[in-house]
């Protein structure tokens, strides 16, 4: 296709999405006016009803519920099949070639960036458990103390410290966490199925607003989101930092 | 809208913008970073915390890390 042709083709295009789009952003309502009542109505009921004083949570991890369960599954499944993709690679050979300077060692990290990273591992992993308990009460929750605790081994590594890496998260700790995070969360479901009428229904005592024993089921999805969000998380990094580092030390030795 | 959101918003459209015009993918990464960071700070302004905590962990730590990850591989096998 020549030039010409294909910037016409393009001018024709835009102008298209040009008049749909302006037509679609001239029917939105005007700024800061959402005309949703859903959320008006959960703002009302939401904390009578579930106890969480996030209501953001109480729809993800009740209202929801069963929506949420189906990301931790996207997420499981990219986990996992990034695995695979990787895992059946390293058992290849690759070529010493890629290296002309096999002498050459990296440059050691500063001083500081080592104690900073080293000291920032423990409030970490403190604060992510804090984001995943208390996420009905304030914002935060599973999914996003999820991802703090597995900053934890990162900072380790960023550290220099990859043998620090493995000793803070083994690999069959991890894949324990993932499994029983993904597990846990369906099981909670089904034991709402087995206990009442329906799946994800929220069985357990919902305590007092505001204290952080309360909310049910949601407090518990948190746990279970969170470690299973962690876990894949550090699953990920350490099949990537095996893949890049490991398969280079051993075409060095 | 506020002054604040309005300039949060600008420089999200601007970021982006340099995210999409950005060829090096080494730059890319680290210019999706900071996007991803712009990103967190305007979902904090427009008062979805929970959403700016993913925003920041997500947009601005883990996608960056994969990309430079995957691009190490990637140049690691090809030279």
């Amino acid at each position: 296709m020549s030039s010409s042709v294909r910037s016409t083709v393009f001018f024709i295009g835009a102008a298209g999405l040009a008049v749909f789009l302006l037509w679609g952003l001239a029917g939105l309502p005007d700024f800061g006016n959402f005309r949703g009542d859903y959320g008006l109505l959960l703002n009302r009921v939401g904390v009578e009803q579930t106890s969480a004083t996030n209501i953001v949570a109480a729809v993800t991890f009740d209202y929801r519920g069963f929506d949420t369960m189906a990301e931790e599954f996207i997420l499981f499944a990219a986990v996992l099949g990034t695995a695979l993709l990787l895992r059946a690679q390293r058992e290849e050979e690759e070529e010493p070639a890629e290296d002309m300077a096999q002498d050459r060692r990296p440059p050691h990290d500063s001083d500081a960036v080592r104690e900073l990273c080293l000291g920032l591992v423990a409030p970490a992993v403190l604060f992510g458990l804090y984001v995943v308990a208390h996420g009905h009460l304030s914002p935060g929750g599973g999914f996003q103390g999820g991802v703090v605790l597995a900053t934890a081994p990162l900072l380790m590594y960023l550290a220099g410290e990859y043998a620090g890496l493995r000793t803070l998260s083994p690999r069959t700790v991890v894949e324990l966490a993932e499994g029983t995070g993904a597990a846990g969360y369906v099981g909670v479901g089904l034991v709402g199925l087995a206990a009442s009428v329906s799946f994800m229904k929220n069985f357990l005592p919902l305590g007092r607003p505001g204290d952080l024993l309360s909310s049910g089921t949601i407090l518990v999805l948190n746990f279970a989101v969170g470690f299973a969000v962690a876990a894949g998380f550090v699953l990920l990094l350490t099949e990537f930092l095996e893949q890049t580092l490991e398969v280079r030390r051993r075409s060095r030795a | 809208m506020t002054i604040l959101q309005a300039i949060v918003l600008l420089l999200v459209a601007a970021a982006g913008t340099g995210v999409v015009v950005t060829r090096d993918p080494l730059n890319q990464a680290v210019g999706v970073s900071f996007f991803g960071l712009l990103l967190a700070i305007l979902f904090l302004v427009f008062q979805a915390p929970d959403v700016s905590l993913s925003a920041i962990v997500v947009g601005a730590l883990a996608l960056p890390l994969m990309l430079l990850l995957a691009l190490a591989k990637i140049r690691g096998g090809a030279e």
